[in-house]
């Protein structure tokens, strides 16, 4: 099957779905890949590159679409400037068109697209299942936005990042703060901490904390109890009064850092308000807030969406494009999570597209399938955790073992007694041996403790090596003047010698593996 | 009666000598450095013993010593030279099996001894003395000659479970103490031969009994055990004898043994009645034994491995007995050696039960030269684990089981565990999907950071170094 890619049309987008790179590797899997001349120019790819790869170059847009089987796009059908028709207007019965789609969003797109009897897969729709990673665009793009945004503010902070000493002066460090550490959080304060900055991070989601700390930010915690995790890895709307505590916290923290990064999001709603007009007064001036949910009503009251404005001294970043602006990396990864999904969809590596419902992730990733809506798709089985068993019914292990007194009582008074019974019994001439016995018993118990357990094995060789000075006992018999008692005893030297050079011989070979 | 060379007072100078000497050599175990020269002890030990004995005790029949004594050695030395470090534990259980047979042995030979006299309590001590030691030797005997079987494969690993086993138990044991009674008060009347005979029988059904219960996974217990009682059975055998030298270092042995086999109980939070009374895994295995649908294993290939190692900074390797089948630690040094040389921290986690005695992994790890300084114990680096980015888990099983922590239903709960699925990405290296000794199925093959790299535990590292 032939994949088109067209020039993506809508203004300021840089990106191009796919790279000379991947198209190779498209072309393994079977499929031949055609490109409108100039897509990839404003992400640094030359036709000249896409026609090495072995790439077709065609010039002419209505040839491209209606010649190609697979139409793969970053953003989804729009007006065409060049053209003056709608994108969807170019696609014709049977094609299949992968891009984002937003179908939550953009409904009527869908009818429209099933109107054509097309059939089209939403990138943004990838289920959030650990198989899917490689193909989960949208965390490709948080990554980017995420790493973008730390340099988009550094761009406007006034600063360096990281604190210096230098002969000029004292340079302190950037405070960062960065709210929501979801896979865009994450890399912000990637970037940001190793740029020098010092980064902290608020999520509602308690689970983050060692998420956030292994990228070696301070993760912020409320003192107060609220589980936020929603499903598929997204935050939940909160209580009012965890927002209230929440909101204490910011406006505390705004007062204090530089630079803001939020991220927060909640699926199918408008982004939450988290950063008020007041607390944005309250910042330092030449401070930089950047709105990662701008394009969804934005973070902060006071961020509007595609534009950068400054009120109060602070700089207010609110740029909806931000993977764009890294049009080369954002087609790079972009690219190869369309590769992966397609390699799904083709297992036979026939150039051949196979759309197979009973694959959950094209199940998932599929919005319309031959004319017809197929989104939203049934809940995700869970194949990833193993189904939650039902709460163990009795605790019956749990029930707290009182180290009872009576046990080791009864042993040692019985022991006790025991040894009073054989004191009374016994003469004097046992009760010497026996004496001898239980204190060999406790240097025994005194030293072994102190042997390391790698040695455990060497342990056990010499004990046995040891123990076998039963060979003293044959010793004393060997003498005797019956012969069978002498043979009997003969038999045991030979037994008990060859333990005594056999556990030695073999301790030392073992002991002189352990060198440093 | 010719007479003895030395007298028998430097005698008891020389086996207070010996007495000492294998105090050091057990002190002398506490650190590596220190083991070679404790060895050194036991060994000056022993020879003092020896000597004292053969100059200052024996009177007749040199010759038969003599050659008994050099046929042994020459037999022990061959032994200990050809023996495999992956064979150790089957090495160590023979050993055991001579101390038994020879404890019972000299509780013969002492009780037909003509020259052996005693009357009244004395009597009936001594005589009481004599049963015990034939009785713990017989029993360390005939164990010691099944675990042997079962550690070289040559008797089934699975716990033998007889039907009413702890009854039967119970009736041997109160069986012996009434042929007990009856011993000695034949032996006071000058019989007691037959009785002697009856509890030897026995004792050796007993002691076989008791290790085919056992299954593979609680071997590290029973050879210990077995250790321990070879050590008892030493000790009963100098009261029986008057000596004090055998008494003390029986003892010695005895609880050492008897340690051990505490501190394996203890890696496995289980009670020591229970693993001899046996059966492990065959109790309740109601929750996750049965082949219940866990969800997918993520499969990995040697060169997605080594790809994943070199992007790590730190690096746990956690050996199991599957290791020691492959003979694969030679092959875990070379790549430990890559990995270091470029700057990755590699470190071992071993678990006091990995393998099928006390101690195996590391000695197996000493014999490929891995310094032991990076091999850790799992109190050691259990709380390592967050920091550390691939875990690789060489054939283990259940000693990295996380249901051994959150079911309390599972034959293992409540058993310490490595806990690699808190790192990075843990890597296991299995043949298949069974499961291990427990017979437990094990989660952590199904986590989100868990690659499954099947296959030889040797072919694939051997793929992997190349990789490397």
């Amino acid at each position: 099957m032939k994949i088109g890619i067209p020039r993506e049309v809508h203004p300021g987008e840089q990106r191009v779905a796919t790279t000379p790179e991947v198209a190779g590797q498209l072309q393994k899997l079977g499929f031949t890949v055609a490109i409108e001349a100039g897509a990839g120019e404003p992400a640094n790819f030359s036709d000249a590159d896409y026609a090495e790869a072995g790439v077709e170059i065609v010039s002419d847009v209505r040839a491209l679409w209606s010649a190609s089987d697979i139409i793969m796009k970053v953003r989804g059908p729009e007006r065409h400037p060049g053209l003056n028709i709608d994108e969807s207007d170019l696609l014709r019965s049977g094609q299949v068109l992968i891009s984002f789609l937003w179908p939550a969003q953009n409904p009527e797109l869908l009818e429209t697209l099933a109107a054509k009897g097309i059939t089209a897969l939403a990138m943004d729709s990838v289920p959030r299942i650990s198989r899917a990673q490689k193909l989960d665009a949208l965390s490709s793009m948080a990554n980017i936005a995420g790493y973008r945004a730390v340099v988009e503010a550094a761009q406007h902070f006034g600063r360096f990042f990281t604190g210096q000493i230098t002969a000029a002066g004292k340079v302190p460090p950037a405070k960062v703060l960065v709210i929501g550490a979801g896979v865009a959080g994450l890399a912000a304060i990637g970037a940001a901490r190793s740029m020098g900055a010092i980064v902290r991070a608020f999520d509602t989601r308690p689970e983050v904390k060692e998420q956030v700390e292994s990228m070696d930010g301070e993760f912020l915690l409320l003192d107060f109890e609220e589980e936020g995790s929603g499903t598929g890895g997204y935050a939940k709307v909160m209580s009012e009064e965890f927002i209230a505590a929440e909101m204490a916290l910011f406006a505390e923290q705004a007062k204090e850092v530089d630079i803001i990064i939020t991220t927060a999001l909640i699926p199918g709603r408008p982004a939450p308000e988290l950063i008020t007009a007041e607390m944005v007064e309250s910042m330092k001036a030449g401070s930089v807030i950047v709105d990662l949910a701008a394009e969804q009503g934005g973070n902060c009251k006071l961020t509007e969406a595609g534009k950068v404005v400054v009120k109060n001294g602070v700089t207010l970043i609110g740029y909806t494009d931000l993977p764009s602006r890294l049009a080369a990396q954002s087609s790079q990864l972009y690219g190869t999570n369309l590769r992966h999904l397609l390699t799904d969809m083709c297992p036979e590596k026939d150039g051949q597209l196979v759309v197979d419902f009973e694959d959950e992730v094209v199940r998932g990733t599929t919005v319309v399938k031959d004319g017809e809506i197929t989104w939203p798709p049934p809940a995700p089985k869970l194949s990833a955790a193993p189904p939650k068993k039902p709460p163990p019914v009795a605790p019956a292990p749990a029930e707290p073992k009182k180290p009872s007194l009576i046990g080791p009582a009864l042993t040692f008074g019985g022991g006790a007694l025991a040894l009073f019974g054989l004191g009374l019994v016994a003469p004097p001439s046992f009760m010497a041996h026996f004496t001898v016995f239980v204190l060999a018993c406790f240097v025994g118990y005194m030293v072994i403790w102190n042997v390391t357990a790698a040695l455990h094995t060497p342990l056990m060789s010499v004990t046995n090596a040891i123990s076998s000075i039963i060979i003293i006992g044959a010793l004393l018999q060997i003498s005797s003047d019956e012969l069978w008692i002498m043979l009997l005893a003969g038999v045991t030297v030979l037994i008990a010698s060859i333990n005594i050079f056999g556990g030695f011989a073999v301790t030392r070979r073992m002991l002189d593996m352990f060198r440093r | 009666m010719p007479q003895a060379i030395i007298p028998s007072g430097v005698v008891s100078v020389a086996y207070i000598g010996a007495t000492i000497l294998f105090i050091l050599a057990l002190g002398g175990l506490s650190h590596p450095e220190s083991a070679r020269r404790g060895n050194l002890f036991g060994m000056i030990g022993m020879a003092l013993a020896l000597f004292a004995t053969i100059f200052g005790v024996v009177t007749d029949n040199f010759t038969l010593l003599i050659v008994m004594l050099v046929v042994g050695g020459a037999v022990g030395l061959q032994l200990a030279r050809r023996v495999q470090m992956t064979q150790m534990p089957e090495l160590v259980a023979i050993l055991h099996s001579l101390v038994g047979l020879a404890a019972v042995f000299v509780g013969f030979a002492s009780f037909t001894d003509p020259n052996v006299h005693f009357t009244g309590v004395e009597k009936t001590i001594h005589d009481i003395e004599i049963y015990i030691g034939i009785l713990i030797g017989a029993i360390t005997f005939s164990g010691s000659v099944i675990a042997f079987g079962k550690l070289s494969g040559k008797i089934s690993g699975n716990p033998m479970l007889l039907p009413a086993r702890h009854w039967m138990n119970l009736g041997l044991l109160l069986v012996t103490i009434w042929v007990g009674g009856q011993f000695v008060g034949q032996s006071a009347a000058g019989g007691g031969m037959a009785m002697l005979l009856i509890m030897t029988v026995l004792a050796l059904l007993f002691g076989i009994h008791m290790v085919m219960a056992i299954g593979g996974a609680d071997m590290p217990v029973v050879v210990s055990m077995l250790n321990s009682y070879s050590g008892w059975a030493a000790s009963a055998t100098g009261f029986m004898l008057s000596n004090d030298l055998l008494i003390v270092t029986g003892a010695l042995v005895g609880s050492s043994g008897a340690i051990l086999s505490y501190i394996m109980c203890r890696a496995m939070n289980r009670n020591f009645f229970s693993v001899i009374a046996g059966g492990f895994g065959t109790t309740s295995g109601s929750s996750t034994g049965d082949g219940e649908d866990q969800g997918e294993v993520i499969a990995i290939d040697a060169a997605e491995t080594a790809e994943l190692l070199k992007d790590a900074k730190e690096v746990m390797i956690i050996p199991g007995y599957g290791m020691a089948v492959a003979q694969a630690q030679h092959i875990v040094h070379e790549i430990t050696r890559k990995l270091r040389d470029k700057g990755i921290n590699v470190r071992f986690g071993i678990h006091p039960v990995a393998g099928r005695m006390p101690g195996h992994m590391n000695v197996l790890l000493a014999e490929a030269k891995l310094p032991y300084d990076i091999v850790f114990e799992m109190d050691e680096i259990n709380d390592d684990f967050p920091k550390v980015d691939v875990s690789i888990v060489i054939g283990a099983n259940d000693i990295v089981n996380p249901s051994a922590l959150t079911d309390p239903n599972s034959p293992i709960a409540g058993m310490p565990v490595l806990e690699c699925w808190k790192g990075g990405t843990t890597i296991v290296l299995k043949r298949g999907m069974a499961t291990g000794y427990a017979g437990v199925q094990n989660p952590l093959f199904f986590l989100d950071n868990t690659r499954m790299l099947f296959g030889d535990a040797r072919d694939s590292l051997d793929n992997v170094l190349s990789n490397l």
